[in-house]
Order: C-alpha cells, then structure tokens, then sequence
C-alpha cells in the first residue's frame, strides 16, 4: 500500500477495530457497526465535509454477513476521497445514520432503505424513495427476482 | 360543544334582529393607504417584496393558523418540472414555506437491469439513466470496468471521449439554457437552445450512429474511430456556437424581465452546497471552485486547458451565467482536442476485453473464437470494487461498481448529480416566492431519468 495522506494517517491512527484497504488506489476503511457513526465525525472534522454517496450491496450466502454499507466521503479541502465500509447481519440489519452529520446523506439513505430494507436509525425521514409506498420486498436483494412483478392486464371486452 | 353551539344559536338570534345602522360594525375601516408601497420602505425590504432577495429564516409561526397555509402539489405532470418530478409546496399566502420533493415516477431498476448484463453490454443501459448526457453515463461506467480490469486505453481512444464529453456537456447545458429560458417566459430561448444543440447532436449521429443513448463509450475504448471529415463538422461548430452563444446571452444579459426574475432568486449558500452534496454547476455558482476535471482528472483531460467559472451569490442567475461560461471553456477544450488528436488505435488492443476487427475473423480461427467469446459470454472482470466519478453537466457523476469474478456486475450503483441536487430544492425555494419556482427548478437541471434511474 502506498503512503497515506498525511489527514487520513491522522484519523486512521489509533483506530484499532477498523481496517485499512487500497482498492485500485483509493483508500477504503472497513468498519464495525458500531464504530460507523463516530468514525465518521471523526472523519468529518479531519475535513471530509461532503458525503458524496450511500450505498449498499447484498452478497446473500457469499459472505457470512450478508449486507455491506458503503458512504463515499469527499474532502474538497485536501482533494481526498475516503471509502467506508461496513458489514451487517441478515436479520434486521442497521446502521446510524449519517444524516445529522451530512444532510445531503438523506436521499441516499431513503434509497438504500428502499432498495435493500437497510434501517438507518437517526433518519428524519426514513420513508420509500424510488418505489411506491405499498411495494412488497427492496428490489436490489439478490433474492428479488427480476420480472416478478405480475404485469395487469385487464380483461378486454368480448368480441362477437 | 354545546357552548358552542349555543353560542352559535346566539350569533344567528342577533343577526336575525340585526337592522342596518343599528349595531356597532365589528370590522375597522379598510386604510386604503396601507396597500400601497411607500417611497420611503427600505431597498432591502423592497428587495424582499419583489422577490428578488430571500432569506432562509423560516421559523414556524405559531400564530399563522391552519386555515391560512394550503398544501399544494405540483406536478408530476406539469410541463415546467422537467419531467416526472412533484414537488408538495406548503404555501402561506404566496409565500412558499416548505417544500417536499416527491420522486420514483421514472424508476426503472436499471441498477438491477445492470446485474443482468454483461460488462460489454453494461454501456446500453446506463447511457438511458441521464438521458442528455449520454456519454458522460457511459464514461464513467467504462473508466469503473477498465480500472477492474486494469486496462489501460489508447491515447486516441482518450481523446475521443473527452472531445465527445465535452461536446455533450455543450449540448446538455444548451438544453439547460433553452429550458430555463422557457420556463421564466422566454420562449425565443427554447428554440434557439435546441437549433443549436441540434448541430451537436448531428455529429453525434453521423460519428455513433444515433442522436441519443450512443453506447459509443465502451470499456476498452469506444465503439468506431470518428468519421471521415470529423474535423469539418467540429470545426463548423466550433466556428457557430460561441457566436451564437453570445447573442443569446446578449439578449438576457440586457433583458429586465430576466434579470429581476433570476438575480437574487433560488439562493444556496456555498456551506449548504457542501452539506447537502450539490456538485457541478449548481455547487460553483455558490462560489467554490470544485470541478473534478480538475481536482481528479480522468481520460487525460488534465492536458487540455480550460477555467473552471465559478460564481458568487449562488441564485438563479449565477448557476446561468456558469453554464453559459462552461460552453466556453467546453468549446476551447474541443478545440484544442481537435488540433491535438493523437493517430492510434481506437480501442485497446486486448482481444479478451474488444472484439477483434471484422476482416480478421475471416482469416483467423482464433479471432473467430474470441469474437464469440465476447459476444455470448462476455469478458470475466476480476473481483474487487472501485468507483469513478467524472464531471457531468449535473456534477459529480459516479459509478460504484462491484464485480465477483463473473462476466456481469454484482453491483452497479450510480451517483446521480441530479439526485442528490434535487436535495437541495426546499433551501433553495424557502421562504420565496411561489412564482419563481420554476425559475428555481429550472436552475437546478434536474434530469429525471438521472434522479429515478
């Protein structure tokens, strides 16, 4: 691995349950839950001032945990990109919410809840973004199929 | 209850008595000077009146009852919200006080659809996502694949893309400018916006075979070397845009009715920008120089010079008067790529990742077999994820991308500018007028087919 940036030598230092990834040459810091929300005011106030991204990805029955959440962090400052990640079990899975921290964060929380029933708790509005509110199951599990969904046709009238 | 109705029964029992003249009038004459504005009311405080400044004060007031605000709901369908976006507005007489947007009218699971193609296949399905950049959708997914694969393209290949980006940031913003123009009321703007992205998109179609949704921009390189006489074509446009560009700003730039309709108006302060994760022209216009062009160049854009315009008061009028410099310096990017072209190969000259040329598969067994090979299995891309993000007319553009091995992504997700610009809207609208909302929509550039993908 390449020599750290001097602010993100700074904030991984000291932190002993997180680890240190390069991937492809970005810097990529794995998480326990628990550490999600204080690791990133720590890293808010190293200067990392915009969250670009919330995401998630669902590696159903390749990995013991099951969901990963994944915040994209972007410091304009010192023209740094920071990748966090965290892994989450199947059953009810959640995660602070960055929200409070970044507002810009809300969309994509909405639309990591929406799409993989990721719960972030702190949300202000954790509520369906992209699908309509009665949808059944988060689309982006890897255990909703694709054409599921029953196209409804309605009877047309007899022809004589 | 009963009170009430009694005292109810009471109000009709002295109405039924009530003689005209006889009974105290329980409303105060009307002072008709009140409704005039006075000559001597402040600048700032007509400033606020006319709508030109707004403040981001809002505090809910306790004494405003219910009866007085009135929730109303515009769009999806409505011609000025720049496709299926709705918008709940809670007004307090023309005053807007707050604002939802409402959005998934144009969802289409194309992150789902992406983990159903291959990685060669991948480019047809994020082109549709931000349907006026096409290209910019496609940069950004092959660049994500080709740092997978650790490809490295050929310099033509890169120079391509960045003429036919930057070409395509012009058009982009020229529809920007043509929508903006129309919704505040100048309609000339909407003919003369789209007349010249036309020309643009006429040499999209003569060099990708399509005026949208090209899948030029492929991993490895992009799709067919650019046209015979490509040079001419530029070199017309480079010749009649920024001329008619111009014009164009000429005619707002002295126009009134513009100016006072989009000075002042749609305010987003540069720290809530940042907060809230607004990027590209939206975020400069606030007055910070980010552009990631520049901050983390792609695709050997950092060669070429340009100035990255940025803003200062972050209204209506700056994130115009950004587009308007951007198609400048986009301009002289184009040109200087064109007088720069390198000679070379297209494409990467990797058979596991391009397709072999046509002749040779009628010479060559082998290039028989990779050319089936890529075209009924695919390339396999080896595990690991990454994301890229390049500068789209919108912003910050990304594609995360995860792959396990196989020769389809395991996850592809996009960062949509647009999406997370929308954010920004009940800021930008606070406390203003119900009247420019248009204006403020219109500034922001939303792409809805970005925003729901």
């Amino acid at each position: 691995m390449t020599e750290l940036h001097p602010v993100l030598a700074d904030l991984f230092d000291g932190l002993e349950a997180a680890v240190v990834e390069d991937s492809h040459g970005q810097v990529v810091v794995r998480l326990d839950p628990s550490d999600w929300r204080s690791f990133a005011e720590a890293a808010k106030s190293a200067g990392f001032e915009v969250c670009v991204d919330v995401t998630a990805v669902d590696w159903m029955r390749q990995r013991p945990e099951r969901f990963e959440v994944i915040a994209n962090l972007l410091s304009m400052e010192h023209k740094l990109r920071l990748r966090m990640i965290t892994a989450l079990g199947r059953v009810d899975p959640r995660v602070d919410s960055l929200v409070p921290l970044w507002p810009g964060a809300n969309f994509a929380e909405r639309e990591v809840f929406d799409m993989f029933g990721i719960e972030f708790e702190g949300h202000p509005d954790l509520t369906r973004i992209l699908m309509p509110d009665d949808w059944d199951g988060h689309p982006l599990r890897k255990d909703f199929g694709v054409g599921g969904v029953p196209v409804q046709f309605k009877a047309s009238h007899q022809v004589d | 209850m009963n009170e009430e109705r009694d005292d109810a029964q009471e109000t009709t029992d002295t109405i039924d008595i009530w003689i005209a003249g006889t009974e105290e009038t329980q409303f105060s004459p009307t002072d008709e000077g009140a409704q005039e504005i006075s000559d001597h009311e402040s600048d700032s405080r007509l400033d606020e009146q006319f709508g030109r400044v707004v403040t981001d004060d809002y505090l809910f007031d306790d004494e405003v009852s219910d009866d007085e605000r009135m929730i109303v709901n515009m769009g999806p369908q409505h011609p000025s919200t720049h496709g299926v976006l709705r918008l709940q507005i809670e007004l307090e007489g023309e005053i807007i006080r707050r604002t939802k947007p409402i959005i998934g009218y144009l969802h289409t699971g194309m992150e789902k659809t992406a983990e159903q193609l291959t990685f060669g296949q991948g480019p047809t399905n994020v082109t549709r996502m931000d349907y006026l950049a096409p290209l910019h959708c496609e940069l950004a997914y092959s660049l994500a694949v080709e740092r997978l694969l650790g490809v490295e393209v050929p310099e033509r290949a890169k120079a391509i893309r960045v003429l036919m980006t930057e070409l395509n940031r012009v058009a982009s913003h020229l529809v920007a400018l043509a929508t903006n123009g129309m919704d505040i009321g100048a309609v000339s703007m909407m003919i003369y916006g789209f007349r010249e992205r036309e020309s643009i998109l006429a040499f999209f179609e003569k060099t990708t075979g399509l005026r949208m949704n090209h899948n030029y921009i492929r991993p490895g390189g992009v799709a067919a070397d650019l046209p015979a006489g490509w040079k001419d074509d530029v070199g017309d446009i480079l010749e009649n845009l920024p001329g008619r560009i111009q014009q164009y700003d000429d005619l707002l730039q002295n126009n009134p009715i513009w100016l006072s309709r989009t000075k002042g108006v749609g305010v987003i302060s540069g720290d809530e920008a940042t907060a809230f994760g607004i990027t590209g022209p939206a975020l400069r216009a606030a007055g910070v120089d980010w552009d990631l062009r520049r901050a983390f160049p792609y695709s050997g854009i950092e060669q070429y010079e340009f100035d990255v315009p940025v803003g200062e008061h972050g209204d209506v009028y700056d994130r115009y008067r950004v587009r308007v410099d951007e198609i400048h310096e986009s301009l002289k990017i184009v040109e200087q790529v064109m007088d720069s072209m390198p000679k070379g190969d297209y494409r990467v000259d990797d058979r596991k990742v391009t397709p072999p040329p046509r002749a040779r598969i009628d010479e060559s067994m082998e290039a028989l077999i990779h050319h089936f090979k890529l075209f009924t299995e695919g390339f396999k891309v080896p595990p690991g994820e990454t994301y890229v993000a390049i500068e789209s007319p919108r912003g910050e553009l990304g594609c995360y991308l995860v792959s396990d091995g196989q020769a389809k992504p395991y996850r592809m997700h996009t960062r949509a500018p647009s999406f997370a610009n929308l954010q920004a809207l009940p800021i930008a609208m606070g406390d203003s007028l119900m009247a420019d909302t248009v204006a403020t929509i219109a500034s922001m550039d939303p792409v809805m087919g970005d925003v729901d993908r």
